[in-house]
């Protein structure tokens, strides 16, 4: 995010784009509907009526991959209109002439059209946006899982830009990050071809200066993606996969694919805090300590740094995950120095610039948010309030509409959009412990609009078979107007009934995210 | 600045400052029970009466304002007669079977009640409370125990934002209520459990707390360990178990969590934990020591990288796994094996 | 009977309460024509007035508007109060269906005092009727102008909108009613902040009773001196008295602020009926003082009435005769104040209900040792720490029974000695 989330009470246009915010980031949600209690108007744009929905001033339901050609039609309504930040564009930004280039095409009622949306109320988002005088834009993965996802991206910050609502309190462009620490395992260099705070392993002198830092000769070539990894392992080019504490056998696209790659690695070495799908198939099995049983820090999505602590014991023999690391690298020949997380984080520090002034005597008082270069500096809640990290000015990143990767057709004629819910979180192993909590949300279930259902000969709470290209799984049918005619919508959660079964690995080529929110299937009743 | 002297000790506060803001900046305790720090005061329940000379009815410190010269005295015989009486009228109509109740040791009024020297009531019980609600899964409701407090109602509207709770009916029959005489379990509460956290009595108690008091329990300040807004809470441990959680103030969470936060625990000491290395042997995962797993992916990690180079090695790290596990991970590829191929599921 | 003296009802009756024509006639809207003309002296000349509030608080009606005038907003309220709750009372009635227009013209005026370009009627919901009535006449004034947009041809714009009150009496406190009117469960609001510099939707908001806002008219046009020609220094003008219980002759009549109680009793009430003696009145509404028939010559006077024990309120008179029960009475009132606390404060809300509790027990001799101390006890809580006029008020029956008739809860009660508490 390049603002702070409390600065959302505070807004008065909220603009929510591919974000079920009060299932998926319940606690932001929260907020988000306070400020719509204080009088904010919401605009809310997505393929489900989701909850937020209701209390938008405007809601678009757009169809599932038409991010891109809705936000272009927003700039092209701003633009015609002279809506537009003109002192900032000028002063802040350049490439608008390209930007204008390509959003020109986007008229309102071109884009009604592209996204099934009625030209008028995107027009009335586009002036409500364009004229508020505090107005953040929030995403999620409804914006990035998609093969069109970075320049999903790259167009909220485009629009941004041309109102002049970045680098401004209440304002910005704020993906919501879906893990709690995703955030951190990026700033970290758990990127292959970033070190930490994205220091490029491609710049040499990044890596000179971690080659002096670390004692060792390190390799030049940017790596591998999950994506390609698994692909690797498929071919046998990757013989060995070390997961921590990931699932990639529920969460990952084309499960089937994921599968094969995991069965043909010769030495699968799985550590995590439970026996998951992607355990099962392991190697060897290393038994982690969770959150609750260890030190650390995590870092949310609006770039903040705070700790967790230890309140129990980690059961039986299992370990904290960066003493079995360290076990093994000194194993391998190479010794760590740090004796606890606490060394660990000021070893972050010293070669993070980003991460300079965090400690954990600091962190005791204060959670400041990166960049926050030294113990004095009070941490960056609000991102480019005076330059933009390439320097003075942000360059415009116009990127023009493109379909979906599949479309439906007579074999597959459904779109299949996949995402969370409250109650459950991720490929639930944690969350699905809980039998509270399973008892309201433990099994999967499919949304069919009315319409659609009543053709198939689908009533509510009917088991029924979702297929796509790439397998099948079978479900409890959900008959409901919150998706659109033509469009069915799956939580990935359930190991039983995996939508990831169904969903495209094809990826963006940028992000290399795979399009876990398109894809073509078909439900039959059973 | 404004300033007042409270108790005979002067202070110093922002204009637009509370004389409950003004005692708590002096470390002066004043009791409240409708106050919530996010919301403005609803100067409700009475408890925080004060005595501001000069001004001859007593004040309420939650919702009145600081003024320049303003002197304050926050406990004589006049404020203790108060609020013993609005203490005694919480009691009269609350069942006081603290014996069997989840609250004991938490519970505010009881302390309240302890504090200022009430055994029993002088006032009688005046009406009949309605049916308890135990329908959600993760809480109950009791409203012989209710002291219409309101903490609950304004947090599941105002902060919360869900307009699930709300009050029915006015004067002594008002009662906490779900609207359309509705219950928890068909309502639209999505089970936050955040007016539990906020309810002061054993009103509101979850469905776990039947199992500890208070007094048994550490705490321990961490982050909630599940999506990315990164809330702030308490873990409540007795004997060495996880056995609640509570919300904490954190930057990014006003005094709130979502059910995950709050209820979704259980898996922390969950009987299916993994507790010892396991090796594949004839097909099967089968218990190993620590020395033969890690010696075990040691010497496959070096044998592949001797014979197809740290190329064929690759990592994947943890969205959920802390900084410094990430970092060691992700040094351990890079210096240890020596490859860059580390990612981890940053796309979900 | 006595003539009255009739500023706010002049002429009522004798017109169509619908037609601004013939409001027009009797020298109507007169009053706005003045204060339009001269915009920046009305505050001044209401406050030369010495007007007071006549919904029962009593505060100087210019000093009020002057605080909406002071603050800044992009928009501000006039709301009328015509909740009329209090049991008996129909004063505020009278007005609204006999000569509306001088309540729309009043408020008009302390509309173009304050800079408010929107006025509501917040109506009790018990008067359908007058709501009908209010309508007519509302579409009427609108039709010659005299409000809505551009009133009187002045450039300023005024309009008055209808709404129907939520029927509890807490909705008559002012906050409350605005709670209310915003679509929540009408409770009074901590205060400050006062609804005059944040009132309706967090905007500054003058609220006046129906009787207060009808005397602007003629304030405007004969000026505050012949206005202080009536009444009393502190207290100038003329007041609706409401007389009602054991009266041969119940019913509102107009008044000059201070005439006696005796006089409203005996020369316009015409005393008990059937030769009946008056044992004692309740003064100032439902939740006003008992005093006894010794206290007949007090003038009905905001001060006078504080100093004698009695309540001036909204100017009602209740008279109970000698047949009269007063732990009867006592117990009448209680109930009705339990039944309409808005339940928000602990002492009303449960303070209410242990005082009907504890009058039973008087009321039934079944009291016991310690409860007039803790009806006392009780009282005294409630009096200074509930929230709102409602529970602040409602002990005061009780109170003033227990200074004027000593007796009466030790003859009723278990133990005689608790006496030694009173
Ligand atoms: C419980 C309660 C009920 C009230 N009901 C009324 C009412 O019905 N009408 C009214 O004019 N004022 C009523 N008031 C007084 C109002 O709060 C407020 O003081 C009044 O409207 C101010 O107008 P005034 O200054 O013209 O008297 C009530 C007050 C309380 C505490
Ligand atoms: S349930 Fe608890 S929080 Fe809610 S009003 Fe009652 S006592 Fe207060
Ligand atoms: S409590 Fe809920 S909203 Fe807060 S971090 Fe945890 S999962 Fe996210
Ligand atoms: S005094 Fe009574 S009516 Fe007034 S706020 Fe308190 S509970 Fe409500």
């Amino acid at each position: 995010m390049t603002n702070s989330i409390s600065e959302v009470v505070d807004a008065d246009v909220i603009l929510v784009c591919g974000s079920n915010t009060t299932e998926t980031h319940p606690v932001i949600g929260a907020q988000i509907r306070q400020a719509v209690n204080r009088g904010a108007k919401l605009i809310v744009a997505d393929p489900r009526e989701i909850p937020l929905a209701e209390e938008a001033e405007v809601f678009l339901p757009i169809r599932p991959g038409t991010n891109v050609a809705l936000l272009n039609g927003m700039m092209n309504v701003i633009i015609n209109e002279g809506l537009l930040d003109k002192e900032y564009v000028e002063n802040r930004t350049e490439g608008f002439d390209e930007l204008w280039e390509i959003v020109k095409e986007y008229t309102a009622d071109k884009v009604g059209m592209i996204c099934g949306i009625d030209p008028e109320d995107l027009k009335k988002a586009a002036r409500l946006y364009a004229t508020a005088e505090r107005a953040p834009i929030f995403y999620a993965m409804g914006i990035t899982q998609h093969t069109t996802g970075t320049a999903g991206v790259m167009s909220t910050a485009n629009l941004a830009l041309l109102c002049g609502k970045v680098g401004k309190y209440g304002c910005g462009v704020n993906p919501l990050r879906g893990q709690n620490n995703v955030q951190g395992a990026c700033d970290m260099g758990c990127l292959p071809g970033d070190y930490t705070g994205y220091q490029k392993v491609a710049n040499p002198e990044a890596r000179a200066k971690f080659e002096a830092f670390w004692g060792v000769p390190l390799p030049s070539k940017p790596g591998l993606t999950i994506t390609e990894i698994l692909s690797g392992a498929e071919t046998g080019d990757i013989r060995c996969l070390y997961i921590m504490g990931e699932n990639p056998m529920v969460s990952d696209a084309n499960l089937h694919h994921v599968e094969q790659a995991l069965r043909r690695c010769e030495l699968l070495i799985v550590q995590d805090i439970f026996l998951t799908e992607t355990a099962e198939l392991a190697d060897v099995v290393l038994p982690a300590a969770c959150y609750a049983e260890k030190e650390g820090t995590f870092t949310n999505t609006e770039r903040r740094v705070q700790r967790i602590r230890a309140a129990v014991d980690a059961p039986g023999e299992s370990r904290e995950d960066w003493i079995i690391l360290s076990e093994i690298m000194s194993r391998l020949g190479y010794e760590n120095s740090f004796t606890s997380p606490r060394e660990i984080l000021e070893e972050i520090a010293q070669i993070t610039p980003s991460y300079g002034g965090f400690s954990y005597d600091r962190l005791e008082k204060e959670q400041p948010q990166w960049p926050c270069p030294s113990p004095e500096h009070p941490g960056t809640p609000i991102l480019h309030t005076a330059k933009f990290s390439r320097g003075e000015r942000a360059i415009f990143k116009p990127s023009p509409y493109m379909p979906a990767a599949e479309q439906p057709d007579e074999h597959y004629p459904f779109i299949l959009t996949t995402g969370r819910i409250l109650y459950q979180y991720h490929t639930r192993t944690m969350t699905g412990k809980s039998d509270d909590i399973n008892r309201i949300a433990g099994r999967s279930f499919v949304e069919i609009h009315p319409t659609d259902a009543a053709k198939k000969g689908i009533a509510q709470g009917d088991q029924v078979k979702v297929a796509s290209r790439r397998g099948e799984v079978i479900v409890e049918a959900r008959v409901t107007e919150r998706v659109s005619e033509g469009v069915i919508f799956m939580p990935f959660h359930f190991a039983e009934a995996p939508a990831n079964r169904l969903t495209n690995n094809v990826v963006d080529p940028i992000s290399k995210i795979p399009e876990y929110k398109v894809c073509s299937a078909q439900v039959q009743a059973l | 600045m404004l300033n007042l002297v409270v108790d005979g000790q002067p202070v110093q506060v922002e204009k637009g400052s509370t004389i409950l803001q003004a005692c708590e900046k002096m470390g002066i305790e004043v009791p409240t029970l409708c106050y919530l720090k996010h919301l403005a005061p609803e100067g409700a329940c009475r408890i925080c009466a004060v005595e501001v000379q000069g001004v001859k009815n007593l004040q309420f410190a939650c919702a009145a304002l600081c003024s320049e010269g303003m002197e304050v005295t926050t406990m004589n015989e006049r404020i203790a007669g108060f609020r013993r009486i609005v203490i005694e009228l919480l009691l009269a109509n609350h069942d006081a079977d603290c014996f069997s109740c989840p609250a004991v040791g938490s519970c505010e009024l009881y302390k309240l009640a302890m504090d200022y020297g009430i055994e029993k009531s002088r006032f009688k019980r005046t009406k009949k409370p309605r049916p308890k609600d135990e329908t959600s899964e993760f809480f109950n409701y009791d409203p012989a125990k209710c002291i219409l407090c309101r903490r609950c109602v304004r947090t599941c509207n105002e902060i919360q934002s869900n307009r699930t709770l709300s009050l029915r009916d006015r004067g002594v029959r008002t009662s906490v209520s779900l609207p359309f005489g509705k219950v928890f379990k068909d309502s639209s509460c999505v089970s936050c459990g955040n007016c539990v956290s906020a309810c002061p009595t054993g009103a509101l108690t979850t469905k776990a707390s039947k199992h500890y008091r208070s007094w048994e329990l550490t705490r321990t300040r961490t982050t909630c360990p599940y999506c990315g807004v990164g809330c702030q809470m308490d873990l409540l441990v007795k004997e060495g178990k996880v056995v609640g959680v509570e919300p904490a103030d954190g930057p990014a969470n006003p005094g709130i969590l979502c059910v995950k936060g709050k209820f979704a625990y259980r898996f922390i000491g969950h009987p299916d934990r993994l507790k010892t290395p396991l090796i594949r042997k004839d097909g099967v995962l089968s218990p190993a020591s620590w020395d033969q797993a890690l010696d075990y992916v040691a010497e496959g990690i070096k044998r592949i990288k001797e014979e197809s180079g740290p190329q064929a090695i690759a990592g994947f790290a943890s969205a959920r796994a802390t900084n410094e596990d990430n970092y060691v991970f992700m040094k351990m590829m890079r210096a240890a094996i020596g490859t860059n191929n580390v990612d981890h599921c940053a796309r979900l | 009977m006595m003539e009255q003296v009739r500023v706010v009802l002049d002429h009522a009756g004798d017109i169509s309460p619908i037609s601004s024509e013939e409001y027009l006639r009797i020298g109507g809207y007169q009053g706005l024509k003045k204060a339009l003309e001269a915009t920046e002296t009305i505050i001044d000349t209401i406050k030369a007035s010495g007007l007071r509030g006549r919904g029962g608080a009593g505060f100087p009606t210019g000093l009020k508007l002057s605080f909406t005038a002071n603050t800044q907003a992009d928009q501000k309220y006039i709301v009328c109060n015509a909740d009329e709750g209090e049991p008996g009372t129909h004063k505020d009635r009278i007005i609204m269906v006999e000569i509306p227009h001088r309540l729309f013209e009043g408020m008009a005026i302390a509309a173009v005092a304050v800079g408010a370009s929107q006025g509501y009627i917040y109506l009790r919901a018990e008067y359908p009727y007058v709501a009908t009535i209010l309508e007519q006449a509302l579409a009427d004034a609108r039709r010659q102008g005299l409000i809505g947009s551009n009133i009187m041809g002045s450039g300023v714009d005024f309009d008055i909108q209808l709404f129907i009150g939520a029927g509890s009496y807490v909705c008559g406190e002012e906050t409350a009613l605005l709670d209310s009117m915003e679509g929540k469960r009408g409770e009074p609001r901590f205060k400050p902040p006062f609804p005059g510099v944040q009132g309706l939707w967090g905007r500054p908001t003058i609220i006046n009773n129906v009787e207060t806002l009808s005397n602007l008219p003629a304030i405007m046009v004969k000026g505050p001196k012949w206005f202080r020609s009536m009444g009393t220094e502190r207290c100038p003008g003329t007041k609706l008295f409401t007389l009602c219980g054991n009266i041969a002759h119940p019913g509102v009549y107009e008044f000059p602020v201070g005439t006696t109680i005796r006089t409203l009793f005996e020369e316009v009430g015409g005393g008990c009926p059937r030769g009946k003696k008056l044992m004692a009145v309740q003064t100032g509404g439902a939740s006003g003082n008992i005093i006894p028939a010794s206290l007949l010559d007090t003038p009905m006077d905001i001060d006078a009435c504080a100093e004698a024990g009695a309540t001036f309120g909204a100017g009602d008179l209740m008279f109970m005769d000698e047949d009269s029960c007063l732990l009867d009475v006592l117990e009448n009132l209680t109930e009705f104040f339990e039944e309409e606390s808005c339940g928000k404060c602990t002492p009303c809300r449960e303070g209410n209900t242990q005082l009907l509790r504890l009058i039973r027990e008087f009321r039934n001799g079944t009291a016991q040792e310690g409860d007039l101390n803790l009806l006392l006890e009780l009282s005294n809580v409630m009096r200074g720490g509930c929230l709102c006029g409602l529970g602040q008020s409602s002990p005061n029956p009780i109170l003033s029974v227990l200074r004027f008739y000593p007796d009466l809860f030790v003859e009723n009660s278990y133990r005689k000695g608790d006496l030694a508490y009173a």
